[in-house]
């Protein structure tokens, strides 16, 4: 029968078929395209409505009295044992006279953060000549304060459910009438390191932490990185060996990083022994992690040159080692640069390899240097997800936003690096 | 494994080489030889690319390469620069000499050869360098100027004998690679001769050209083949006949026939041959 159609027949017939089959091909694409634009946006805004809070910390404002008894008691300055902390309960107590009663001071006193008698101490110690006068001061809030403020704790629970007595929270509401309660940038967050104290945890030692794990990391994986894919591409011999080696790398690609950990803490603490925590091991191990992604990336890029380029060097008699410098390598940088800054945000949000060599610790001091003990971005992150304060939820939102900012610096940075090379012809 | 039978149906050309005794007609030898080819035979792998050839190639003349696809004219170009070298499984026997000097002895270094044995390529292929550095590359990297106004002089004496001075010498600073594709393929030949080689190889240098470009790539090479020696591998029958002194038809990776160009086209001796020129093998 379908020999009497004719040929255009036949065709409009298909076209027909043809046309439904790409109509279902592109909704689809379509929607799975829709569903993750939609994940996508349900993750940013969980976590910047979760984390946004955590940028403002509420803060009180205390007259506080730099007593000489209380800080100079035999006419010397005593830093490490004066009562700081009492003077702010005293201060405190003066603007809410109506507490009475050492179970109701007490409870007064959870109003106020501890970090208040160490910003008493350390003011003091900065400027001597207040000693004796009185000083109206912007402390930090306790963590359930600013966490009622920020409508985190429902007042309207059961006394015996929240962490805030009815007492407490009309207090909070007595300070915010008198305009002694007030939400200002949270300084604290960049500045602090880890602490107990939510409303004092900051995420500078973690930041610091990674910072200098990448400075270790990209100092020693790029050029090696590059090295290893320049020899195993331009001069090492195609036998038996090579192919073991290419075998290998590609499999170190897909080793799970908790297991390069271990391998670092064999190597690097246990044998080595350097110390632990430290950035310069966890560099070490983010090393040995992100090699293997920047070899495969940089052989990539070198295989990608023309090879007309190459025979054009050769033929007017370049050596190996300057067609590899001359042409090559100038060619295949911006793939090579995209590689690295690709194994580096990898490198940036790794825990797991970390834990096994001690950066997980609390560390409370911001370290300054490649061997002080550290912790680092991510492992920061699980740290405070891992507290039970209400106060550390918005800041581990935070920190995530934090991270995610770096992970996105750096892939823009990547993609400028690339272009800016590119565009030399 | 056992032996693969011997292959049943082998074309006709295939069996008359092999009646013929594999011998090469015409004549191999020239005035003047400059580099001669004794007995080359190279391997890629199992794959024996080509077979037994014996030729001479004279100073200041120029030697046409021709034959049909994979007929081994290109593997044979490649030997006499040893760009062969760079392939792994490439293997070549039996001693090729220029100037009386075996560029396949240990003392040979092929960086030096190729300084001495420049190519042009089929693509021209100029490095994403300025125009003025692709010329100056060769000179840099041999060491040949000895300041900037002796490299200033070589870039512009290479690039006057490319024929290409007069088009380019406002605009040095530009990118190699903006140039049109016959302007390239010239600029690559001042790159080659910016070394002042010997021997210049020509890889089909005018097959991604157009016919103006070819014509002016052709009276380049009437004038250039005053100072070097060319061997040129080519297509193009007309272009062979145009430009060479003598011609090489391989065939299945042998030398069939070897000759002055105007004995080869018009009267070549080997059936071959003939058949080639005439159109019925391509």
């Amino acid at each position: 029968m379908n020999s009497e159609l004719s040929t255009l027949q036949k065709v409009d017939a298909s076209l027909k078929r043809r046309l439904r089959k790409e109509f279902l091909f592109r909704t689809t694409g379509m929607l799975a395209t829709a569903v993750g634009v939609v994940f996508l946006a349900v993750f940013f805004a969980t976590l910047i409505g979760k984390g946004s809070s955590a940028f403002k910390q509420t803060y009180l404002l205390l007259d506080i009295e730099l007593s000489e008894e209380v800080i100079a008691p035999d006419g010397e300055m005593d830093l490490a044992y004066a009562d700081f902390d009492g003077l702010v309960r005293t201060a405190l107590r003066r603007g809410l006279p109506e507490a009475s009663g050492r179970s109701e001071r007490r409870e007064m006193n959870r109003l106020v953060s501890i970090g208040a008698g160490y910003q008493v101490r350390d003011l003091i110690t900065a400027s001597p000549e207040l000693l004796g006068t009185t000083q109206t001061l912007w402390v930090p809030a306790a963590a359930n304060v600013d966490m009622l403020i920020k409508g985190n704790i429902d007042a309207e629970l059961d006394e015996s459910l929240r962490p805030l007595s009815d007492r407490q929270i009309a207090w909070t509401e007595k300070l915010r009438i008198d305009g002694r309660l007030k939400s200002k940038f949270n300084a604290a967050l960049f500045s602090n390191g880890d602490s107990r104290e939510p409303e004092l945890a900051g995420i500078k030692g973690a930041m610091m932490g990674s910072f200098f794990m990448l400075l270790t990391t990209i100092i020693l994986s790029f050029p090696i990185g590059v090295a290893a894919a320049i020899y195993l591409e331009e001069f090492a011999p195609k036998n038996r060996w090579a192919d073991l080696v290419e075998v290998n790398i590609n499999n170190l690609a897909a080793v799970p990083s908790i297991v390069f950990g271990l391998l670092g803490l064999a190597v690097f603490i246990n044998w080595m022994a350097l110390p632990r925590s430290a950035p310069l091991v966890g560099g070490l191990v983010l090393t040995l992690l992100t090699l293997p992604v920047i070899i495969i990336a940089s052989r990539a890029a070198i295989k990608a040159v023309p090879p007309s380029i190459r025979e054009a060097a050769l033929g007017i008699g370049a050596s190996q080692m300057q067609v590899v410098f001359h042409h090559v390598l100038p060619l295949a940088m911006p793939g090579m640069l995209t590689g690295a800054i690709i194994g580096m945000s990898r490198a940036l949000g790794e825990s797991a390899p970390l834990l096994m060599i001690g950066m997980i610790a609390f560390i409370v001091d911001v370290p300054g240097g490649f061997t002080d003990p550290a912790t680092a971005l991510p492992v920061q992150i699980y740290l405070w997800a891992d507290s039970p304060e209400r106060a550390f939820a918005e800041r581990t939102s935070a920190a995530i936003i934090v991270l995610l900012a770096f992970l996105l610096l750096m892939n823009l940075a990547a993609v400028l690096l690339r272009r800016r090379m590119e565009r030399k012809w | 494994m056992t032996e693969s039978p011997p292959e049943t149906r082998i074309d006709d050309a295939r069996v008359q080489v092999v009646e013929l005794g594999r011998r090469t007609v015409g004549s191999v030898q020239c005035e003047n030889p400059f580099m001669v080819a004794q007995n080359v035979n190279v391997y890629y792998g199992d794959n024996h690319a080509i077979k037994d050839v014996t030729l001479e190639i004279g100073k200041k003349q120029v030697v046409a390469l021709i034959g049909p696809s994979g007929c081994g004219k290109s593997t044979f170009l490649r030997c006499l620069n040893r760009m062969n070298d760079s392939i792994d499984i490439a293997k070549v026997t039996g001693e090729i000499t220029l100037d009386g000097q075996d560029i396949y002895s240990k003392a040979q270094d092929p960086v030096a050869l190729r300084a001495r044995v420049g190519m042009v390529f089929q693509k021209p292929n100029p490095f994403p360098k300025s125009i003025y550095d692709n010329v100056a590359y060769g000179p840099r990297i041999h060491g040949l100027a000895g300041d900037r106004a002796e490299l200033d002089n070589i870039v512009h004496s290479s690039l006057e004998r490319a024929g290409l001075l007069a088009e380019v010498k406002d605009r040095l600073d530009d990118p190699g690679t903006s140039l049109s594709g016959g302007q390239q393929q010239r600029l690559c030949i001042a790159r080659t001769i910016a070394v002042n080689p010997e021997v210049i190889l020509m890889d089909e240098p005018c097959s991604a050209l157009d016919p103006i470009a070819t014509a002016r790539i052709e009276d380049l090479m009437d004038e250039l083949c005053e100072d070097y020696a060319i061997v040129i591998v080519t297509h193009s029958m007309q272009q062979a006949a145009r430009v060479s002194k003598r011609v090489a038809y391989f065939h299945l990776g042998h030398l069939v026939e070897v000759d002055d160009t105007d004995k080869v086209f018009t009267n070549p001796q080997h059936k071959l041959t003939e058949d080639y020129i005439t159109g019925r093998i391509g």
